[in-house]
């Protein structure tokens, strides 16, 4: 049987103008982790990074990033290798639920002067540098979507959201930076 | 837009990230077999429905997916504390409650707010 390429959800889309960058991401690796607090050390020791115990909080070391969703909830990304999936697999004699969510996402990079003007046209969050700080992290919402939101820079962010809903989030963006 | 305060999040978050959960603090009877219908019925299905201080579940559904327990006025809408799952219902003070009061005392939340408090015919 082949094995045809996986086709990305947003792929050949490219939209600058406004002080706005839309570029999508290419493909990676997620994972969704619900595990107890207590665990969240030895999970991050197999996968060689340490998982953020404060709300907001991300952890990056090389390309893998760990996300603070909830209390007992992570987002990990990394490259589009299962290199994770397999690291977690060898954890033995702890609770923990790894599911793999790596074609379910996908992400769009908002960057540029006017970045938060766009994001705030459908995101009700603070995005001000003192309530959502660079290296800071949340799910919340924009426009009709659930989106997790990660401020890699002043003016860049990484928006994470379904696949499914990654042509809305992307028009979303384009019609907000219209008018930014 | 309401600004909500997660107890697990620690921060104000927007309304729109939020889900309304119904009333906090209903214990889930332990002997559910044995209950009669009417105490199974005042369990399950009555609720206060308080106009005034009334204490909710909500969820951060949107967020950090966490339910919650809040203290809020149901007239005026305002919140007076949010607290995390699984606490007792926390002491106000009386500065509290007076601060999420609405603006007139007894006036129902769907009729307009007059002033003077009284209600004016016509």
């Amino acid at each position: 049987m082949p094995n045809p390429a996986r086709i990305h959800p947003l792929a050949d889309r490219l939209s600058a103008g406004n002080g706005v960058i839309l570029s999508p991401v290419e493909s990676r690796e997620r994972i969704s982790l619900r595990a107890d607090p207590t665990t969240a050390k030895a999970l991050g020791t197999a996968i060689g990074l340490n998982l953020p115990t404060k709300p907001t909080g991300v952890t990056t070391k090389g390309n893998k990033s760990a996300f603070w969703i909830g209390p007992d909830e992570w987002l990990l990304i990394g490259p589009d290798n299962g290199s994770m999936a397999k690291a977690l697999e060898k954890v033995g004699r702890q609770v923990y639920s790894a599911t793999d969510i790596s074609h379910r996402n996908t992400a769009i990079t908002v960057s540029g002067a006017k970045a938060v003007e766009a994001l705030n046209s459908g995101c009700p969050r603070d995005l001000s540098l003192d309530a959502f700080p660079v290296k800071s992290c949340s799910r919340t919402v924009l426009g009709k979507a659930e989106i997790i939101l990660w401020r890699t820079g002043n003016q860049e962010f990484h928006v994470e959201c379904w696949r499914s809903f990654s042509d809305y989030v992307w028009k979303f963006l384009v019609d907000a930076t219209r008018s930014a | 837009m309401l600004l909500i305060h997660c107890p697990y999040c620690e921060e104000e978050r927007p309304e729109l990230e939020f889900a309304g959960a119904g009333e906090a603090h209903i214990e889930r009877p332990k002997n559910m077999a044995d209950i009669s219908d009417e105490d199974f019925e005042k369990f399950f299905f009555i609720r206060e429905n308080q106009k005034g201080l009334v204490y909710e579940r909500w969820r951060h559904i949107h967020g950090c997916g966490r339910f919650f327990n809040a203290v809020r006025h149901s007239v005026s809408d305002k919140f007076i504390k949010t607290y995390k799952a699984g606490e007792k219902k926390p002491k106000l003070t009386k500065a509290e409650i007076e601060a999420v009061l609405p603006p007139a005392k007894n006036t129902p939340a769907n009729e307009p707010v007059y002033t003077d408090g009284a209600k004016q015919k016509g």
